[in-house]
Parts: C-alpha cells; sequence; structure tokens
C-alpha cells in the first residue's frame, strides 16, 4: 500500500482520569478522500478529532499530519464543533471570519471570503444577525462556513449537519461530495446517520463502544462515480447500509 | 421600549423622594428634615460655592482610588482568573480585605502613611478593589471552555484568547464588579473624610451635624448618592461603547 495519507494515526490511547476512551486506536486517512467515523455515543469520535487537532494531547501514541507528528493546532487542520463553539458577542459575519481575523487577515479580505461561505451555507441576509437570533441549525451552518473559509487542507468535522433539517442536510450532503470531488482535502467526518456515512464517504471506520478501537473498515466503491441521485438506489449502496446495521445493533441493547 | 426604563427610574425616585418628604414632615425625629427643606439647604450650598469647594477636595482621593482600583483590580483579577498559583497567592489578601472592619484599619494606616491624601486613597481603594478583582477573576475562570478551544484550533495566540475570547466573554461581569467597586469606593471616600481628617464633603456633613443643620448634612449626602448615580450610568455607557453587542445575550448551544 504505497497510499499517500493525510492524517495517520498511531496507537493512540486516551484516559481522562480513570476513564480509557481511546485504546489502541489506529486509523489511516488517505488524501483528497472523506472518511467517515460512525460509532456510540460517548465512543470518543470528538476525543480522537480533537487529539487530531491537537487540542487534546493523547496519552501515548502519536498522530501523524502531512507528515509531521500532531503537538498544537495548525493552518492544515480547520475544525467543526459539535456544539458550534460561536461567539454569541459577534455577529455571523464576525464569527465565520473569526479564523481569517486571527491568522491576521485583513478585515476587508477576510469578510469578503465570508460573504461568499455565508452565501453558500444558504444564510444570506443573517451577515449582521448574532448567534442567539439564529435557530440551532442556523447556527450549526455559521460554524460549518467558519471552518470552509480557513481553506484548510484538512475538515475536521463534528457532526456538522446534526441539527439541520433534512432538506438542507440533504443538499450539504451533495454539496460535500462535491467539494470531496473538486478540491483535494481530505475530510474527516463524524455522523450518527449510517445512510449519511455510506452516501458521502470513501472509507468509513465504524468504532468499538468505550474504550474505542476501530472494529471494521469500509470502502465503498461501486456507486462512487455515479450520479449523486442514484447513489441512495444503488444496490451497494443498500448492502452497505444493512451490514453496517447488523455490526452496529450488536451495542444497542 | 427605551423610554421604560427611564420612566421606572422616574416613578422610583418620585416614590423615594415623596416617602422622605412624608417622613420628614411627620416628625420622626428632629434630625430627619424632610426632602424640601433638604433641597433648599443643597440649593443654597450650591450658591454659595461650598458644595464646589468640598467637592474639589473629596473628588481627589475618590477619583484617584477608583482609577487605581479599576486599572490595578481589572489587571490583578485577569491574572488571577487565568493563573491558578497566582490564585493561591493573592486571592486571600482581597478576601480578607473585603471581609476586614475598615474602621478598624484605619487607625493603622493613619499611623502607616499620615493623614493626607495616601490613606485616603487607601480607604477607597481598600473598598473599591476587593469586588472588583474577585468579580473579574470569577468571570475570567468562567469563560466556556468550548470557545477558548475555538480559538486555539484557528492558531489564535494566548493574546489572542485573552483579548478576543476571555475579556469580551468576561466584560458583563467585571462592569457588574466596577459598579459594585465605583459605589463602594464613594463611601469609602466619604468614610475616609468623617474618620482620618474632615475635608471635602465629609467635612460639610460632621460641621453640619455639629450645629444641628441637619438639612444641609442631607444635603451633602443626597450630593454623593446623585453623584454616585451619574459615575454609574457614565461607566454604563462605556461599557455599551467598549463591548457593543456583548450585551446581546447568551445562547447555550
Ligand atoms: N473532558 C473530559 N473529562 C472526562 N471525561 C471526558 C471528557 N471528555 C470526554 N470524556 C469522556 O470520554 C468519552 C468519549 O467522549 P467523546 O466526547 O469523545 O464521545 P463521542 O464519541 O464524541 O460521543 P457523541 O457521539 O455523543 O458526541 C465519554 O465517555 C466521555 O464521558
Ligand atoms: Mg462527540
Amino acid at each position: 500500500m504505497s497510499k499517500d495519507n493525510a492524517v495517520t494515526v498511531k496507537n493512540v490511547y486516551k484516559n481522562y482520569g480513570e476513564t480509557e476512551a481511546l485504546s489502541d486506536m489506529s486509523l489511516d486517512f488517505p488524501r483528497g478522500e472523506l472518511t467517515s467515523l460512525l460509532g456510540p455515543s460517548g465512543c470518543g469520535k470528538t476525543t480522537l478529532l480533537k487529539i487530531i487537532a491537537g487540542l487534546l494531547p493523547a496519552t501515548s501514541g502519536e498522530v501523524i499530519v502531512n507528515g509531521q507528528i500532531v503537538k498544537e493546532p495548525g493552518p492544515d487542520r480547520a475544525f467543526v464543533f459539535q456544539d458550534f463553539a460561536l461567539l454569541p458577542w459577534a455577529s455571523v459575519i464576525r464569527n465565520v471570519a473569526f479564523g481569517l481575523e486571527l491568522r491576521g487577515v485583513v478585515k476587508s479580505e477576510r469578510e469578503s471570503i465570508a460573504q461568499k461561505y455565508i452565501g453558500d451555507v444558504g444564510l444570506k441576509g443573517f451577515e449582521n444577525s448574532f448567534p442567539h437570533e439564529l435557530s440551532g441549525g442556523m447556527r450549526q451552518r455559521v460554524g460549518l462556513a467558519r471552518a470552509l473559509s480557513v481553506d484548510a487542507q484538512v475538515l475536521l468535522m463534528d457532526e456538522p449537519f446534526s441539527a439541520v433539517d433534512e432538506q438542507t442536510r440533504r443538499k450539504f450532503q451533495e454539496d460535500l461530495l462535491n467539494l470531496v470531488k473538486n478540491e483535494n482535502k481530505t475530510f474527516i467526518f463524524v455522523t450518527h446517520s449510517i445512510e449519511e456515512a455510506v452516501y458521502v464517504s470513501d472509507q468509513i471506520a465504524l468504532l468499538l463502544p468505550r474504550p474505542s478501537r476501530v472494529s471494521e473498515i469500509i470502502r465503498p466503491t461501486s456507486f462512487k462515480n455515479k450520479d449523486v441521485d442514484s447513489i441512495r438506489r444503488d444496490s451497494e449502496y443498500l448492502d452497505i447500509v444493512d451490514r453496517i446495521w447488523k455490526s452496529l445493533r450488536t451495542y444497542v441493547k | 421600549m427605551k423610554h421604560r426604563p427611564l420612566f421606572l427610574k422616574i416613578i422610583s425616585a418620585v416614590i423615594l423622594f415623596g416617602a422622605w418628604e412624608i417622613g420628614g414632615r411627620s416628625g420622626v425625629s428632629f434630625a430627619f428634615p424632610p426632602f424640601s427643606e433638604s433641597m433648599v439647604a443643597f440649593w443654597s450650598l450650591i450658591i454659595e460655592g461650598t458644595m464646589f469647594k468640598a467637592y474639589a477636595e473629596t473628588l481627589k482621593p475618590l477619583v484617584v482610588g477608583i482609577i487605581i482600583s479599576g486599572l490595578l483590580g481589572i489587571t490583578l483579577g485577569i491574572w488571577i482568573g487565568l493563573s491558578d498559583k497566582f490564585d493561591w497567592f493573592i486571592s486571600p489578601i482581597f478576601i480578607v480585605m473585603q471581609a476586614a472592619p475598615l474602621a478598624a484599619l484605619i487607625p493603622l494606616l493613619i499611623m502607616a502613611y499620615g493623614i493626607g491624601l495616601t490613606s485616603k486613597v487607601f480607604v477607597v481603594c481598600i473598598m473599591a478593589m476587593p469586588v472588583i478583582v474577585l468579580n473579574t477573576s470569577a468571570a475570567v475562570k468562567n469563560t466556556p471552555t468550548n470557545i477558548k478551544e475555538m480559538a486555539k484550533a484557528f492558531q489564535g495566540k494566548d493574546i489572542d484568547v485573552i483579548f478576543k475570547i476571555i475579556l469580551p466573554a468576561s466584560s458583563p461581569i467585571i462592569f457588574a464588579g466596577l459598579r459594585l467597586g465605583v459605589s463602594a469606593g464613594f463611601i469609602g471616600a466619604i468614610l475616609a473624610e468623617l474618620k482620618i481628617t474632615p475635608t471635602g464633603v465629609g467635612d460639610i456633613i460632621s460641621y453640619s451635624r455639629s450645629i444641628a443643620d441637619y438639612p444641609s448634612m442631607y444635603a451633602a449626602i443626597f450630593s454623593i448618592i446623585l453623584l454616585a448615580v451619574l459615575f454609574l450610568n457614565i461607566l454604563e455607557k462605556m461599557e455599551n461603547f467598549l463591548f457593543k453587542g456583548n450585551n446581546q445575550g447568551y445562547v447555550s448551544e
């Protein structure tokens, strides 16, 4: 296997005091592909993402991003937070541009970039609203736009579509497929929806309950080149959804 | 909407002064003159220029003390909030300071610093600083971790985290502490003039009491309250100017 991996997780353990969250977790994330992490609630998906982001230290083991061991956050990675993490006192446009603001991009430039992504996530007209004036799904899209606007090579997305409505969610899934296809970026995508994972992923990692490890890696192949509209009717798509459900069902008592 | 608070303020002032007037007229005590008599005395103190001369004295320790308490108090509070070691080291001083009976400390201050401006500034600071320090440090410590983490994920430097996350997030509570501190500082300034050397407004109070000119005494007290209210309003304007948007309400997600 000479495949180029953007991110490699090697024998990572993570304990929170007595709690073992990750135990000997190893996983490769091929460059330019989307990998989904699918696993029961509390199994350590957010923990793994934060370790890759450099926000949390691993208890042992290492994470390599673009050939370098991760010690701290870097401009090569952007994070979409499960709890959105918006600044309540800042307008939508300042929130979206905040990553660029921290990188020292001048105001006019960062706001024009932010403007584009605000449009992309469907929040045009809300530039000057404040987070408390938005619905949960709209807030989530602000966090999404903020991560997209810094143009990082690796996107760490922690349940990025969990709060948006089904129509928007489907549109975002299609947008995501196009992003993966057109830009050579690596996506690490946490979701609780099996269908969503199978629909958008090049690779799906099924995680065991805590302490978490990878139990199975599934790589859908045949429907990847199909038209987005026919994926959901593809027989391999349906088979994989079924197979994942059978395998995850054992954890749900 | 904008006019309702002002309207309510006027109503509560009318009720307060009305009660004062009725209380004074009903003759609770000859040492408690009605509001109208106090206002007449207030006016004549202004016409004679006594009031202005008095405030030229009283404002010196008050303004110096409040500026010191504000700047030093907020700086220390931030430091305490950021560093556990510093917290352990410094916080007890302010907790003791807040609990200490000031009247008992004044003889010590006079012994150490004499009866001049220095001692009076100290009294103002002892009154004003603890609540500013303790509020600031509590606010800094309680800054939500998710937005601090977000700033780090987008490569915010420590200085960015302090100025763009911690300070705006803490500003409502810091300003609440400042308001309490300023009110306490006013009390401290008068106390210093009553207990150390009778100058300024403290002199009007003790002199008019000694000659049983109670309306003038109440006029002096009234003037302090008036000034304090004015000062607090200015502080509120400053807060709105410095941190506009922070009163936009908080969202929990
Ligand atoms: N700061 C922390 N301190 C102590 N324990 C923690 C901390 N953060 C997470 N944990 C524990 O680690 C485990 C994994 O948490 P994590 O947030 O990574 O789960 P998750 O897979 O993202 O769950 P979900 O799907 O519900 O978001 C949980 O059991 C949680 O209780
Ligand atoms: Mg999570």
